[in-house]
């Protein structure tokens, strides 16, 4: 295999409900990648994109539609889709175009328009749900959230309030980033005092649906290196699937994101990953996830995730900080471009171009994480300077 | 130096935009429906819905019993053994108490809550739960770790659905 690099990110900003079309979104995140490393887009050789479920468009063949505002056009052009993770999992899909030798230069473009779903897009998540034992029972996603919450709580005695500490934290953190769509800071009272959606999650534990787009450039060390003198290197991926019978799984502790992040680690050389980890951007659509993936990311000791919150070891001038971009619960959660926008979070930050973001102490390493499908997918990726 | 300037796009709309017409949108909506196979393991495990009992199948592999059926163990990745009746009694193995409908409408005002758990099949494998329902409780009540028996439908009034079973309610062994 050979190394690759991301050599250039843009992305659009994030907002509740975008005038432009999933086309439109691609093309803005995408030029400003290319723009970003000084390329035109007769320089890339193929393009991989993701975008989550066909249906908030309405057109069921999203990968070919977007593939113009990705840049696909008369190119090798390949769409994933794995829910919540496509995000990350797509830089591991544009990954393997480069790392194999077949190209070496992938354009990984990632879009998500939910706001074309009415009245909401919270009802057409109940089509990811077995048809027949469970459709009927007229879930909605926030169950899911709301059992693996209870269940991981329960099992570790952890609050209510110990979890909603984490959409305070990430909400004011995403003040700071230029694309996302929130302007005020919030309170742990806010959190708490927000309406409850399904015990134990409340409004502001979520967050919330958006558009938007985000964009990486990938290319081979030769390509790379020729173009700029601060590549970011791919050092590790990882990703594993468990069985859609998600309840036969104890929900407390997700080992799927463990076998993912294991083999992204293995790749990367890295041993003791909180130790050796400079910055995390675990997958954070409710606030208790991105602990409960902290865990699963083997960066913090099962059961004693809140008290290293607490004791500040996740902040960003802590031990190893947590979701410097303000995750998806301070930037926005447009599920696809949400995951690829803590990948552009990782290059900024390695390159020290965070701005007011930037984590201090010069990180070389990160790792990026998000999640999906039936509680069942996790994509990890590793990325060092 | 930042990466502000490589953040261009996403324009956001108001409701005002949407609700005074400021901007063009089409609407549409798809009247298209679907009849789904049952597969050879659920159409048994319906049949045995209606007939008020929850039917498995074992895997002598890995020794598995296995709630809902399934005709491969998907961690042996064989065809699966033999048809056993496990009991609708159980564990709630986790819960929530859910003010959202399937749409994100909300609940109206006075309307109990969705009561959604998983539910830890007895006789099944340790940990092989199922989605349902709990009824007959007051919310507060609810604890992980509580046993639970299911309701029935009355017989006739089953169709085969995992609806022939109206909820779990708590259950004290005697
Ligand atoms: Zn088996």
């Amino acid at each position: 295999m050979r190394k690759v690099a991301v050599i250039g990110a843009g992305m659009t900003k994030f907002v509740r409900r975008a005038l432009e079309t999933p086309k439109e979104l691609s093309f803005e995140a995408t030029k400003a990648a290319l723009d970003s490393c000084g390329l035109r887009l007769e320089d890339i050789e193929c393009v991989a994109h993701g975008s989550a479920p066909d249906a908030f468009d309405g057109v069921h063949q999203k990968g070919e539609y977007l593939a113009d505002g990705c840049g696909g056009w008369n190119k090798p052009t390949m769409r994933v889709f794995v829910g919540g993770a496509t995000g990350v999992h797509a830089i591991i899909h544009g990954w393997y175009h480069v790392a194999s030798g077949m190209f070496d230069t992938c354009l990984v473009v990632c879009e998500e328009k939910m706001s074309n779903a009415m009245p909401h897009a919270q009802g057409f998540f109940l089509t990811i749900f077995d048809h027949t034992t469970e459709r009927a029972l007229q879930p909605n996603l926030l169950w899911i959230f709301a059992l693996e919450k209870n269940r991981y709580m329960q099992r570790y005695g952890y609050t209510k309030e110990d979890m909603a500490l984490v959409a305070v934290k990430n909400k004011n953190q995403g003040l700071k980033h230029p694309a996302s769509q929130f302007k005020d800071p919030v309170t742990l009272e806010d959190i708490l005092n927000s309406e409850v959606m399904a015990y134990p999650v409340n409004r502001l534990d979520v967050s919330p649906v958006s558009d938007g787009a985000a964009a990486v450039v990938l290319a081979s060390e030769k390509v790379a290196k020729r173009l700029t003198d601060k590549p970011v290197w791919v050092e590790g991926v990882g990703w594993s699937l468990d069985t859609a019978y998600w309840g036969t799984r104890d929900l407390y502790y997700p080992r799927y994101t463990e076998h993912a992040a294991r083999m992204a680690y293995k790749m990367a050389g890295i041993r003791e990953p909180h130790k050796q980890i400079n910055i995390a951007e675990p997958y954070d659509p409710f606030g208790y996830k991105a602990l409960h993936h902290m865990e699963g990311l083997l960066l913090s000791p099962r059961g004693k995730t809140v008290q290293l919150l607490r004791d500040g070891y996740f902040d960003m001038d802590g031990n190893l900080p947590m979701c410097p971009s303000g995750g998806l619960l301070g930037v926005g959660n447009p599920i696809a471009a949400a995951g690829m926008m803590k990948i552009c979070e990782l290059f900024w930050q390695l390159r020290g171009e965070a701005g007011e973001r930037q984590v201090p102490g010069n990180p070389k390493l990160g790792v990026a994480q998000a999640w999906g499908d039936l509680m069942q997918v996790s994509s990890v990726v590793v990325m060092g300077s | 130096m930042s990466n502000r300037q490589y953040i261009q796009g996403g324009i956001g709309l108001s409701e005002d935009d949407i609700q005074q017409g400021k901007v063009f949108f089409a609407e549409d909506s798809l009247n298209c429906r679907y009849a789904w196979d049952m597969g050879v393991a659920i159409e048994r495990y319906l049949r045995e819905l209606k007939n008020g009992r929850i039917i498995a199948k074992s895997c002598n592999e890995c020794r598995r019993i296995m709630v809902p059926p399934r005709m491969f163990c998907e961690l042996c990745f064989r065809p699966s053994d033999d048809w056993v009746f496990v009991q609708d009694t159980g564990v709630v193995n986790t819960f929530s108490i859910c003010y959202v409908n399937w749409d994100a409408s909300r609940i109206k005002p006075g309307e109990t809550p969705h009561l959604p758990a998983v539910i830890e099949i007895d006789g099944a494998s340790k940990g092989m739960g199922i989605m349902h329902r709990l009824g007959e409780v007051d919310p507060k009540d609810i604890k992980i770790g509580m046993r639970v028996k299911a309701v029935w439908k009355p017989a006739e009034e089953r169709t085969g659905a995992i609806t022939d079973i109206k909820y779990f309610k708590p259950y004290q062994e005697v």
